[in-house]
Parts: C-alpha cells; sequence; structure tokens
C-alpha cells in the first residue's frame, strides 16, 4: 500500500519594508500610513532614550536590574493593530508596545527601580504587570481570553515572549488550551535570536519558532520583527481572526537583541560582534528613518527635535519615579490579603513576627512614618 | 470555637455536600464556573461534579486537557479578570506539576500589583492517603502549601463542613486552596437542607475532656475521635479540636483549651519536620508555655514516602493507637 502524506505544511515569511527602506507597495496595502510610521518613528526614539536611561540609571546605582529593548522597537506596532479594549500580556522586552496602549511610562521604570507600584496599572489600560518568570504569564493570556469569550465581548488577549520562553512547558501547556477551547489569544514570540547567553539553535532544534504552533493547530507565521509594516499586518490579521472566533495565532517576529540580557550579564563575553554589527544595519529605527526621508517626510533636523523632545520628557519620567514618596510598610501587609488578618495586623503594627508580637502594644519597635525623598 | 448544627436529620455524602456547595453558589453567582481534568461527561473522577454539566452546560463546566499547570494558570487569569473559577485537581499530588502557577502567581498578584489584581480563586481536589495509590499519588500538601502567605485552606472533616466552608472558599476574597480526602469522599453525615457557612480560622470542638487537647484537621480527626473511644474506656478524656482552616489558623481556641487540660497533642497526617503540627506546638509554646504540663507532642504519618502495601499504608498514617500511645504518654 503506498504511504500517504497525513500532514504537510510551511511556515510563510513576511516582509514588507526591506532593511534599505523599501517598500512592498503591494503588501504594504491597507496597512500603516505615513502619519503613523512617522508617529512610530517618534515613538522608537522616545523608547530608546528611555532604554538608555534606564541604563545608565542602573549602572549609577538609580535602579535595580534592567532588561535593555534596544532594537525590539518595532514591537510598538502591535499596539497599532489593536482597540483599547484588547489585552496585553506581556514579559518585559514590549516597552515600546505598552506605552503606545497606554502604559504610563513612569510604571516601567518604578518597577525595576523595585517599587510594586509599577504594576498598579490605571484601570483603563488593558495591559497587565510585566511577567520576570519565563514564560508563566503566556497562560494568563490565555485565561483572560478565555474569560472574555464567556463573558461575550468580542476582545482579544494578546501575549509577548520570547524564544526561550516556547521550550517551557507553559508556552505549550497555553497554546494546547487556547486552540482546544478557541480561545481569542495572540501568541507574540519575540525572536531575539538569544536567551541570555544561549543562542536560538541551542534552544530549540526546530528551523522556526512559529512551526511550533502547528501541532496545535494554530495559524502560524514568521514575520521580519524589525520591520513595523510586518509586524503591524501579522498583528492586525490575527486579532480580525481571533475577535471573529476563528483561531489562534502563533506570531513570530525575527528580530535581535541589540543589548545584553540585563544590566546582570554582559553580552560581549559570550557573543560574536560582527553578528551585532550585521544586525545593526537591519535596526528597526534605521530603515523607518530611510522610508520617511525618501518621502521628504524625515531629516536631520526632524531627528534632533525627536531627540530633544525624548529627552526633556524621560527627564520628566525619572524626576516623576524618583520623587514618589517611599511605600508605606503597611504594603507589605495591607497586600497580602484581600482583607487583613488579625495576626497581620498584629505584625503591621510592631514590624515583627508573629512570635514576637504577640502583645503589639507592649512593643517599643512601630512602623516607621513613610518617608518623602 | 463553634459547635456544628445537628439540627434536622438530612444525611448526605460527602461528595454531595460538595457538589451542593458548588451547584447552590452557581445558581447565585454566573461568575462561577468549575474547570478541571474529567469534571463535565464523566461526572468527576470521583463523581464530584455528577450531573453539574447538565445543569450549568459546557461553558461553566469545563472539561481540561490534562494539563494542571495549564489550567491553573487559566483560572488565575480568570479570577483576576472577574471571574470566580473553581479548579478541581483530581489529586493535590498533581497540583506539584502547577506550582509555579498555585503558589508563585495565585497568591501573590495582590501584593505584587500594589493591591491592584485579587486572585479568588478556589482549587480543590484529594489530599492524603487515597488508599493505596503508591508514594507519589498520596501527597499530603498542607504542610508545603501552608509556609506561603496570601493563601488560605481549608480542610473539613465532615459533609457538614465540607459544605459550609466550600461556600465560604468560594465567596473568599483570596485564593483557597480546598483540601478533601478520597477516603472520606462516601462518608455520609448530616447536612441542613438550609442555607448556611462556616466560617475560615473558627475551630469546632468535636469532643470535650479534661485530660488532654487533641488538635486535628481532615480525615485524622476521625483517627481521633477513635482514640478518644478508647482513652475513656481507660478514663482519660480529651478535647477534641477540629481545625477546619490551618490558614487561617484558630490558634486562640487552642489555647484555650490548652488552659484547661495543660497537655496537647496535634494529629497531622502530614510528615512531621516543618508540618502544620509544628506550627501549631511552636505557637503554643509561644503562647500558653507556662500552661503546659508535659512537653506537646506530634503524630504525623511516618517521615517516609508513604508506601504502597496495604498494611505500611495504614501503620503509616497518624492512626488511633499511635494517638492512645502518645495521649497516654504525657497524661499520667
Amino acid at each position: 500500500m503506498p504511504k500517504k502524506v497525513a500532514y504537510k505544511a510551511q511556515i510563510e515569511h513576511l516582509q514588507i519594508l526591506d532593511e534599505n527602506g523599501k517598500l512592498d507597495e503591494k503588501l504594504a496595502k491597507g496597512t500603516l500610513t505615513d502619519k503613523q510610521v512617522l508617529a512610530l518613528c517618534e515613538h522608537i526614539i522616545l523608547c530608546r532614550h528611555y532604554d538608555e536611561i534606564a541604563f545608565k540609571l542602573q549602572r549609577s546605582g538609580r535602579m535595580g536590574t534592567y532588561p535593555q529593548n534596544k532594537g525590539q522597537e518595532a514591537i510598538a506596532a502591535t499596539a497599532m493593530a489593536v482597540t483599547r479594549n484588547d489585552w496585553m500580556v506581556p514579559c518585559y522586552r514590549e516597552n515600546s508596545a505598552l506605552f503606545l496602549h497606554g502604559l504610563p511610562m513612569e510604571h516601567i521604570l518604578l518597577h525595576w527601580m523595585g517599587d510594586e507600584r509599577g504594576n498598579q496599572i490605571p484601570e483603563d489600560v488593558n495591559v497587565m504587570p510585566i511577567s520576570i518568570p519565563i514564560g508563566t504569564h503566556m497562560l494568563h493570556a490565555m485565561g483572560i481570553a478565555w474569560a472574555k469569550k464567556l463573558q461575550k465581548t468580542d476582545h482579544v488577549a494578546l501575549t509577548y515572549f520570547g524564544d526561550g520562553a516556547t521550550s517551557e512547558g507553559d508556552f505549550h501547556e497555553a497554546m494546547n488550551f487556547a486552540t482546544v477551547m478557541k480561545a481569542p489569544c495572540v501568541f507574540i514570540c519575540q525572536n531575539n535570536q538569544w536567551a541570555i547567553s544561549v543562542p536560538r539553535e541551542k534552544q530549540m532544534a526546530s528551523e522556526t519558532v512559529a512551526q511550533k504552533g502547528l501541532a496545535y493547530g494554530a495559524d502560524c507565521i514568521q514575520v521580519d520583527g524589525n520591520d513595523v509594516f510586518a509586524v503591524y499586518k501579522a498583528t492586525k490579521d490575527a486579532v480580525a481572526k481571533a475577535r471573529k472566533g476563528e483561531g489562534v495565532t502563533l506570531i513570530e517576529t525575527l528580530t535581535y537583541r541589540m543589548g545584553d540580557h540585563t544590566t546582570a550579564d554582559d553580552a560581549r563575553r559570550y557573543r560574536d560582534s560582527k553578528e551585532l554589527e550585521a544586525w545593526a544595519k537591519r535596526d528597526p529605527l534605521l530603515r523607518i528613518q530611510k522610508y520617511l526621508a525618501a518621502k521628504g517626510m524625515w531629516d536631520d533636523k526632524k531627528e534632533k527635535a525627536a531627540e530633544a523632545g525624548a529627552k526633556e520628557r524621560v527627564a520628566q519620567i525619572v524626576k516623576n519615579c524618583e520623587n514618589i514618596a517611599k511605600p508605606s510598610t503597611d504594603d507589605i501587609f495591607d497586600y497580602t490579603f484581600a482583607t487583613l488578618p488579625d495576626d497581620l495586623r498584629a505584625q503591621r503594627d510592631s514590624m515583627r513576627t508573629n512570635s514576637l508580637s504577640l502583645e503589639p502594644g507592649q512593643s517599643t519597635l512601630r512602623s516607621p512614618e513613610p518617608q518623602h525623598a | 470555637m463553634t459547635a456544628a448544627t445537628t439540627n434536622g436529620d438530612r444525611t448526605i455524602q460527602f461528595r454531595e455536600a460538595l457538589r451542593e456547595a458548588m451547584t447552590e453558589e452557581m445558581r447565585q453567582d454566573e461568575r462561577i464556573f468549575l474547570l478541571g481534568e474529567e469534571v463535565a461527561e464523566y461526572n468527576g473522577a470521583y463523581k464530584v461534579s455528577q450531573g453539574m454539566l447538565d445543569e450549568f452546560g459546557p461553558n461553566r463546566i469545563i472539561d481540561s486537557p490534562i494539563s494542571e499547570n495549564g489550567f491553573a494558570g487559566l483560572g488565575i487569569a480568570a479570577a483576576m479578570y472577574g471571574l470566580r473559577p473553581i479548579i478541581e485537581f483530581m489529586s493535590w499530588s498533581f497540583s506539584l506539576v502547577a506550582a509555579d502557577q498555585i503558589l508563585n502567581n495565585a497568591p501573590k498578584m495582590l501584593y505584587m500589583s500594589g493591591g491592584q489584581w485579587g486572585c479568588p480563586i478556589v482549587f480543590r481536589g484529594n489530599d492524603g492517603a487515597g488508599g493505596q495509590l503508591g508514594s507519589t499519588h498520596s501527597w499530603c500538601v498542607e504542610a508545603l502549601f501552608a509556609n506561603v502567605p496570601g493563601l488560605k485552606i481549608a480542610i473539613p472533616s465532615d459533609p457538614y463542613d465540607a459544605k459550609g466552608l466550600l461556600k465560604t472558599a468560594i465567596r473568599d476574597e483570596d485564593p483557597v486552596f480546598f483540601l478533601e480526602s478520597e477516603r472520606m469522599l462516601s462518608d455520609k453525615g448530616h447536612v441542613p437542607e438550609e442555607e448556611y457557612t462556616v466560617p475560615f480560622g473558627k475551630a469546632a470542638l468535636r469532643r470535650e475532656g479534661s485530660d488532654c487537647t487533641l488538635v486535628s484537621f481532615g480525615r485524622p480527626v476521625h483517627f481521633c475521635q477513635e482514640a478518644c473511644d478508647i482513652l475513656e474506656g481507660d478514663g482519660i478524656t480529651c478535647d477534641l479540636l477540629d481545625m477546619r482552616t490551618v490558614r487561617p489558623l484558630d490558634s486562640e481556641s487552642i489555647v484555650e483549651s490548652l488552659k484547661k487540660t495543660n497537655r496537647i497533642v496535634v494529629v497531622d497526617q502530614s510528615w512531621p519536620f516543618a508540618s502544620v503540627a509544628s506550627e501549631v506546638i511552636s505557637q503554643v509554646c509561644e503562647k500558653a508555655f507556662d500552661w503546659l504540663d508535659a512537653p506537646p507532642k506530634r503524630v504525623n504519618s511516618d517521615d517516609v514516602p508513604a508506601p504502597y502495601a496495604k498494611n505500611l499504608e495504614a501503620a503509616f498514617l497518624p492512626h488511633a493507637e499511635k494517638i492512645v500511645t502518645t495521649v497516654r504518654s504525657i497524661v499520667r
């Protein structure tokens, strides 16, 4: 008996704006307007400056760890492909998308400065606190998407993660759940080639990340992740599909982590500088500047003005973050349970453990007053 | 300390009491759903959710892929998003593969979001030795999980409490770990027709005595009852406190009883090292040391993996004979 083919698949790669700033007009139809591209250009300049300043804050001891986002800012285009009602469930290298979706820029700095208030997302901003454990939040995105479906809304949840996260069981469980339960969920893998010091080819034997979604019956596509047009189009299509209840999409955005994993490592020790140089030529900002310049919409003067604007704005953001009143020690206790239990109340009042504060009234240790910087 | 209502004569099984709690709450609150392996079409691996699919449909009684980490994560997000999930682990032993979700996410969300994202979710399932299930399937997770702040742990010992505590758990604003025992699901007990709940952090005084305080929760409460019957033959009477929840822990009731009996034995199905029993005894030493006339004692399962063979499993548990011997050793 002849063998039959039981399953056949291929992964498409989408690029619309190449690294020389040349646009495929046919593919670009119905995607970003020039006005939107200009806005993205200015936004990326702002985000990149923010990133640099965050790095410097860490180096000068004014912030804890920080993961640089440099090189991956084209992900901002995903925010243009959704509505305010849609949710973003991020990890930590999509600042540019979160800001565009309405997250005040102070929040990310506050978070990395070690202040939980960075995670107090404003009520009308549909962004989840950034997730630092690798991959655990993909399940939450799928859960939110499913809850939305149950509540009969047409809102979609987008989740972002790196190439390394697709080695976690959570990725596979989230993909399986989302497709089985037809949750309106879009999975966006920013394949930046490196998981701390482990290159993609040592992370997985599969040629693409996108193909991993095929096993779960998701629609899968790989895009040039440094091309705002391709990122936008893939996201727009995936969100439309999810909104109509027509399935889950896994988008792999091919990009590059221009900086270190975080401020805790030095990529120069494990990465060939030639690789970085090659990817620098494919920088997402560079190519939209070329594209806009060719249209007469961008020049040195505009760039200087954008940079000056970014400096001023980021300086103000840093000031806002550093001048915020220090959190109260009450917060430690108040946010552990929905209602403060008596034993924690005693600990809060005495700032001592349960065993030492049996009679908090007699304790000489009291909570220090909140200090204002 | 509260005493259980004993009016009326309606008697139902432990599993039926759980089902009634979920069903009644689901009728009142559309946000509640039940998700887990085999809970829908198969009516639950232990028939706890029997008939619930028929009443509530597949959007609220949901069969999950075999993926504990997956459905725990789904539930957590749905809770944060405003729903009221009940997540069934077929066994708490299987919750270990979802440890990051249930320990590192659910109880920390509220704190890590500065008070913004609460996580009102119930995780429930069988805990402890189920009857020759072997070492990997016989976990008592309470000692392991009680160490984590931000979660609550309820461990009922009879159908009345199973229903009343589960209702409280479902209405609670925080994550609740609800520990049932496969060995008790068929136990019958009085459950009134009328609406009631059992509050968290209030122990029930199951027996009154003057020579020793027995503290327990869940299935070992029954081992204590057996032990008390034997001890009464010797003229030794005990206060038997059923804690109902170990987080929060009603240490006031323990101290109150101890002040009367001056002796205490804690009976706990977990392993002894760093167990809930250890915690109870620490608190007793801190709060009522001067009231102790004898060293406080623990009776736990033996400090070895749960055995598979029937006789060995029985010997391993904190059974009545161990309790009797321990009480006699401190009551002279």
